[in-house]
């Protein structure tokens, strides 16, 4: 018997968005200096969503003068078991507008509602949970330090997990009794001034937490601005190392978490059926708008003719579409600009003469969608391999010994994360020494946890989010 | 011929668990939920294995087998009844001319705990009496001993006593404490020429579950890339609801595909999911549930 399943649309009827939303600052809803807007599209059908604030100089310089306000009037002042009381508030509310936010976020991002709704949504309200546990605790963290908070810190986030990453952000500096200025991505935005509204809810005093939006140039006015304290940026490396060059002789802190270009190293000793789901699992996550996606794949020559057809006929049952149906495996991608630039990458690969591979599924007329792509028989030199895509594209090379494997997962300028899949201890002891990632994950992969520190080596960033880790770089000590 | 069980393929607990928390994510509605459940209905090896069984409720458990249940004479039959070797003739009598089999288990049933010898005699009467399947247990004692051989010829005897009739060889997975030698007796059984392997006799409390199902799908699915010959699956015992019997169908779509979506090729040994699945085919088609008390319980 063929079994199609059949469509199981996940109903929107219940959420409202605005037509309109305004900045989130000092506690209020407050109009862009500009008078402008711009439109938040969904990425599965090209509708506009509603009309977001534009910001501009003069709307950072009112949130961070509101930032700076509440925290030398309030927050730096407030007992740090009564701070813990509004981050935990934060996350209940979270937890009880789940959907409407998971919701939110695939309409906007087009990332699969499974996703949204068993990942980006409970992880994001966990997060608070974990750190407001910490607020009260700092001199435990770090005994005889005396660890103060920065200031005003300065938060930029990317549009791949929106509400996670403003989670990430916010949660680990209120509990270290900062003040914070966020500005979501462009073209993600909606959860994040949700969550405005979850924090205006909760009664957070003024000023506390704003949030503007708007394109680089408002990023770029946080970065400069006189009353940051402390900038935090999760983004491509190249956005990185210009914010790092603006801040360099300043007495600003900074914490980056850039790209990254992830080896997925399977001997042929692995749990080879459980691999092959982990390599799907490691590129094919979040339609591979991931830093940390497995995007290089070693497979030891052992076992890859294996591994490759199972990978092959395993992509076959993906589900590829409609990023509100619960049983999408493979969703939208981000943008029309992000979709161009893996096609760009694509035909490189196929200009290199590389063979690729994909699956048979017909994508949707409207929206943007990629298919999933192998690329076989890749070089460390091919571009594919050598640059972050951030898409569902996987570059696949074969390896004979360990150390030619170490040495080549090792020859790119990033260091986020890898993955290694072996039945054997010693073989994993060995190489999570020998990786320089941030995170080496071992027969599994994208495994997170707010009490897990995550962050990266080289061009990939410094400064960890997560766990006890992830309060450093919003302390002085 | 020997059994080379140095070859064998690691299987990971955390992987498995995560791959099937996957499977029980999807949803299945409306057309897709109907056609999978009657699928399921079909799948069935309805099934009695008690001391205190009579030829009166086999036959009943046959009639029910041919016509799960009057008011949708439109639902199919199950695919076998499943008895002890003494019952098979009663059942063979009852189930004539409907095509519905009759599975016997054999054995030294559920312990296999005798000696070759008597176990061969068994089976020889099992399907003398007309068993269409033989349901045989492994030697459980000699595979956790690490006898290997020995459990992989006392199944390779077995089968060729069976010519015709269609082995099923059951692990008792409950039994075997890991999956890495779920894994391991799925590839015994394989290898000594089981036409299906089967989870659980449904005589201990640790029965089928998806986990151990998946491990086992996934060996089939490997002898098949290798040799591309079928073998056929049996999870027996702890399915008894419709929605379990959906998710373990899904998990059989995504893994094996479509050839063995067929009575042909999987079962489930069960004796109450048959009501499970007739109460809400029932919702689907009329919009409410039946009561249950009118639904038969044989």
């Amino acid at each position: 018997m063929n079994w199609q399943y059949a469509p199981a649309k996940e109903s929107t009827e219940q959420i409202k968005l605005q037509k309109r939303y305004q900045h989130f600052i000092n506690g209020e809803w407050t109009k862009p200096n500009s008078k402008k807007y711009f439109s938040s599209i969904n990425p599965a059908t090209e509708e506009v969503l509603a009309e977001v604030a534009l910001g501009n100089a003069k709307d950072v310089d009112l949130a961070m003068q509101s930032a700076a306000n509440a925290y030398n009037k309030v927050w730096k002042k407030m007992p740090a078991k009564e701070r813990a009381k509004y981050i935990f508030r934060i996350a209940r509310m979270m937890q009880e507008r789940a959907r409407e936010l998971a919701l939110i976020e695939t309409l906007d991002g087009g990332k699969p509602i499974r996703e949204s709704r068993d990942f980006d949504v409970p992880m994001a309200a966990n997060h608070f949970f974990y750190y407001a546990g910490w607020a009260d605790k700092l001199a435990y963290a770090f005994p005889n330090k005396n660890p103060k908070p920065i200031g005003v810190a300065a938060q930029i986030i990317p549009w791949n997990f929106p509400l996670l990453m403003a989670a990430w952000k916010i949660a680990p500096a209120l509990a270290c009794g900062n003040t914070v200025v966020l500005k979501p991505a462009e073209t993600t935005p909606l959860t994040a001034l949700v969550l405005a509204q979850i924090i205006q809810d909760c009664d957070l005093p003024p000023g506390v937490v704003n949030i503007i939006t708007g394109d680089g140039d408002v990023g770029a006015e946080m970065v400069k601005h006189p009353l940051a304290n402390k900038v935090a940026f999760t983004g491509s490396t190249e956005v990185g190392k210009s914010i790092q060059k603006a801040l360099a002789g300043t007495n600003k802190k900074l914490s980056l978490e850039l790209g990254g270009k992830a080896a997925h190293i399977v001997f042929d000793d692995a749990p080879i059926n459980q691999a092959v789901e982990g390599i799907v699992n490691g590129i094919f996550f979040n339609q591979g708008h991931v830093c940390c996606a497995g995007s290089r794949l070693f497979v030891q020559e052992s076992c890859a003719e294996e591994v490759i057809a199972k990978l092959k006929s395993r992509m076959q049952t993906l589900i590829v579409g409609d990023p509100l149906d619960k049983n999408t495996d493979i969703g939208a991608i981000n943008s029309k600009a992000q979709l161009q630039k893996i096609k760009m990458y694509l035909q490189s690969g196929i200009d290199d003469g590389l063979e690729m591979f994909q699956c048979h599924t017909t994508l949707p007329s409207k929206g943007f969608y990629c298919q999933p792509t192998l690329f076989l028989g890749t070089a460390q030199s091919n571009r594919v391999v050598q640059e972050e895509i951030f898409g569902p594209v996987l570059c696949i090379q074969t390896f004979r010994t360990i150390e030619e494997v170490i040495e080549k997962a090792n020859n790119i300028p990033y260091g986020l994360s890898a993955g290694v899949w072996t039945d054997k201890g010693a073989k994993i002891f060995n190489l999570t020494s020998k990786l320089r990632a941030g995170v080496v994950w071992a027969n599994t992969y994208n495994k997170f946890d707010p009490a897990s520190p995550f962050g990266g080596y080289k061009e990939s960033g410094f400064g960890r989010e997560g766990g006890l880790h992830g309060l450093m770089p919003y302390l002085n000590k | 011929m020997a059994f080379d069980i140095t070859k064998h393929t690691a299987v990971d607990q955390v992987g498995i668990e995560e791959r099937v928390a996957r499977f029980n994510t999807r949803s299945i509605k409306g057309e897709s939920k109907s056609k999978v459940l009657k699928l399921a209905l079909s799948m069935i090896d309805l099934t009695t294995l008690e001391g205190k069984d009579t030829d009166g409720k086999v036959k009943q458990l046959c009639q029910k087998a041919m016509h799960p249940f009057a008011d949708m004479p439109d639902l199919p039959r199950v695919a076998a009844v499943c008895v002890y070797p003494n019952h098979v003739k009663t059942a063979k009598q009852a189930l004539r001319g409907s095509n519905v089999k009759v599975a016997s288990v054999a054995t030294a049933f559920p312990s296999g705990n005798s000696l070759l010898a008597i176990k061969m005699e068994e089976t020889k009467w099992a399907i003398e009496q007309g068993a269409d399947e033989i349901d045989m247990v492994i030697n459980r004692g000699a595979f956790l001993k690490g006898e290997y051989q020995k459990v992989h010829d006392e199944i390779a005897s077995i089968q060729s006593l069976c010519n015709e009739v269609r082995l099923k060889v059951i692990l008792e997975t409950g039994e075997l404490s890991s999956l890495d030698n779920v894994r391991k007796a799925s590839e015994i059984a394989i290898h000594a020429g089981a036409d299906f392997i089967k989870t659980s006799t449904g005589k201990i409390n640790a029965a089928a579950n998806m986990p151990v199902t998946l491990v086992m799908l996934e060996t089939i699915k490997d002898h098949f890339i290798k040799t591309k010959k079928m073998v056929g699956m049996k999870p027996a015992g702890g399915i008894s609801s419709a929605k379990q019997a959906i998710q373990y169908l899904v998990m059989l779509n995504e893994t094996l595909g479509p050839d063995w979506l067929n009575p042909h090729w999987f079962r489930f040994g069960a004796s109450s999911l048959a009501n499970d699945i007739i109460l809400q085919l029932g919702k689907e088609k009329f919009g409410s549930y039946y009561s249950k008390d009118y639904i038969s319980i044989d």
